[in-house]
């Protein structure tokens, strides 16, 4: 037990939990199907690789993240619109406080001098920018917040909040339904169904070459010849079942089994598939 | 008004051409009035395989141009009366069917003709989507063997999303027509078998062509099987195929050219 991982002791074990559980994000390989190989490199803290070394990893996960952000879009003149956002902020203060604000100034009628007059402004006023549209690139040097082009408007964030809030009466948190998407129809080839806020049911076949995403499980009843992901949004508690599987990929809660590694006398029956640590285990049902 | 059917597949080579020629051939030898359109621009087929080649003046393309009227790119077939083809340009591209253009031609054909059937190219790009843009039915043509079923599953999904009637939020009819089936090769295991297509596919079969020399022999000659040889085991498929898609209820079976017992008692004594 000098050289080997020595997670066979109790002690051991449970710190190798613990620094699992700090892991788990950025070192979960693909589908570590607890190999003593793969051990050592999955449970390594990054204080312990010397600086310098690069570490190999099998994948790196990213996941993409989407928010509403508050896009301010100054009109001109822009003193007069200061004004305005003056009276705003002395009706409802602290309305920017934690609120992601992006400066939209895609309208593009402003002067690079304007621009860093603007910056300054809200920065007084307390607005911190997440981001920047629009802009000339060359005015966005370091120290500002990037720019990023491709946002969509959204609805107005709550107007209720831009009038002047009455005591009492904050704006409701939306209720929290359970979700969950219903498909009647089999799901052909080429087709991709995104549902990240629940449940998937299909009744009917998912075909070869279709694609299945799901923030909670996957449920069809049919066969599954195409990729199911269920847990998308890091639900590692999700899980897929199928009538019949014949599946090109499963992934749970980003960790993935390709059809080759689906065990050959599971294929074609009734199955479930779930998380099992960091191994994605299927099991033949009934 | 007439229905618009488009004959589709995803792949090429399955027999989406010889298929709408045979097709379109059996329902006119009823009396049905039938427009066979080719969607194929720049890589036409059904004029050969109608033996209309040498009859091409003006075409698809000239018409949606507004180069030539309807009427003057329509041509008929010799042998069957009620049968038009609609030739494509061999020498432009898809991007010269526009929407509006094909549009305005099914518009004006409907009416006309109890059948206007869409030969539709190869693949999922314009030329594709255009011919079953407008369609009522899809005949999705099918080889029992794996990528054209998964190809033939992507048309489905399509048929279901880009068609007119998809997006008024009513259901385009589709057949499932399996071409070049050879029942040998299928009890070997070397071919999917019908039960596994269909299980793939969930679409109601139009009928099961089987792998026949004869076909080749009607293209090359240019003449639909269907008038060529009638009698011929992939002729008497498709006619049963034809009577389907009129709603009639004929009960599905594989035509066969070999004879049976009786049949060959029967060969000699007539002969």
């Amino acid at each position: 037990m000098t050289s080997g991982p020595s997670h066979h002791s109790p002690a051991n074990q449970s710190s190798a939990a613990a620094e699992d559980a700090a892991l788990r994000k950025p070192l979960r390989g693909p589908d570590v199907l607890a190999l003593p190989g793969d051990e050592p490199f999955r449970k390594r803290m990054p204080s312990d690789v010397a600086p310098g070394t690069v570490q190999r990893r099998n994948s790196f996960r990213f996941r993409g993240r989407s928010l509403l952000a508050l896009a301010l879009t100054p009109e001109l003149p822009v003193g007069g619109w200061l004004s305005d956002l003056d009276r705003w902020l002395r009706s409802s203060p602290g309305f920017f406080d934690r609120r992601p604000v992006v400066l939209d100034i895609s309208w593009g009628k402003l002067s690079k001098y304007d621009f860093a007059g603007l910056l300054a402004e809200l920065e007084s006023r307390g607005i911190r920018l997440m981001a920047i549209e629009g802009a000339d690139p060359s005015w966005v040097g370091p120290g500002l917040p990037p720019l990023i082009e491709g946002g969509r408007t959204a609805e107005a964030i709550e107007s209720a909040d831009f009038t002047a809030p009455k005591k009492g009466r904050a704006a409701r948190p939306p209720k929290n339904e359970p979700a969950s998407l219903l498909l009647e129809n089999p799901v052909r080839s080429g087709q991709t169904v995104f549902f990240p806020d629940g449940d998937v049911t299909v009744i009917g076949s998912v075909a070869s070459g279709a694609e299945i995403v799901a923030g909670g499980s996957i449920h069809i009843y049919g066969a599954l010849r195409g990729r199911a992901m269920a847990g998308s949004a890091g639900n590692s508690r999700a899980r897929i079942f199928c009538s019949k599987i014949e599946a090109e990929l499963l992934a749970i809660d980003g960790l993935y089994k390709t059809a080759d590694d689906i065990e050959p006398d599971v294929r074609g029956r009734a199955a479930q598939v779930w998380l099992d640590g960091n191994a994605v285990r299927v099991v033949a049902l009934g | 008004m007439g229905k618009v059917v488009v004959v589709t597949s995803g792949k090429g080579g399955v027999g989406k051409t010889t298929s709408t020629a045979a097709l379109g051939a059996a329902l006119a030898r009823t009396g049905q009035k039938v427009v066979v359109i080719d969607f194929d621009v720049g890589l036409r087929n059904l004029d050969l395989v109608m033996g209309a080649e040498r009859r091409v003046v003006f075409d698809f393309v000239n018409v949606i141009q507004g180069a030539a009227k309807l009427p003057q790119a329509l041509i008929r077939d010799k042998r069957v009366e009620t049968l038009y083809l609609l030739p494509a340009s061999q020498t432009r591209d898809k991007d010269a069917l526009t929407e509006q253009g094909v549009a305005r031609v099914i518009g004006e054909l409907r009416p006309k003709f109890d059948w206007v059937i869409c030969d539709s190219p190869a693949g999922i790009e314009r030329g594709a989507t255009l011919a079953m843009r407008h369609a009522d039915t899809a005949i999705v043509v099918t080889n029992p063997e794996v990528s054209s079923v998964r190809d033939s599953d992507r048309i489905i999904g399509l048929l279901d999303a880009k068609t007119e009637k998809a997006e008024k939020g009513e259901r385009i009819d589709k057949h499932l027509l399996l071409t070049r089936y050879d029942a040998n090769r299928a009890a070997r295991g070397e071919m999917l078998t019908i039960e596994d297509v269909l299980e793939i596919l969930s679409t109601p079969l139009l009928g099961i062509i089987p792998e026949s020399e004869e076909i080749l022999r009607a293209s090359n000659f240019g003449t639909p099987i269907t008038i060529s040889n009638p009698s011929s085991a992939p002729a008497r498929a498709y006619l049963d195929a034809a009577r389907r898609l009129k709603g009639e209820a004929v009960e599905m079976s594989i035509p066969s050219d070999k004879r049976g017992i009786l049949n060959k008692l029967f060969g000699r004594r007539a002969a």
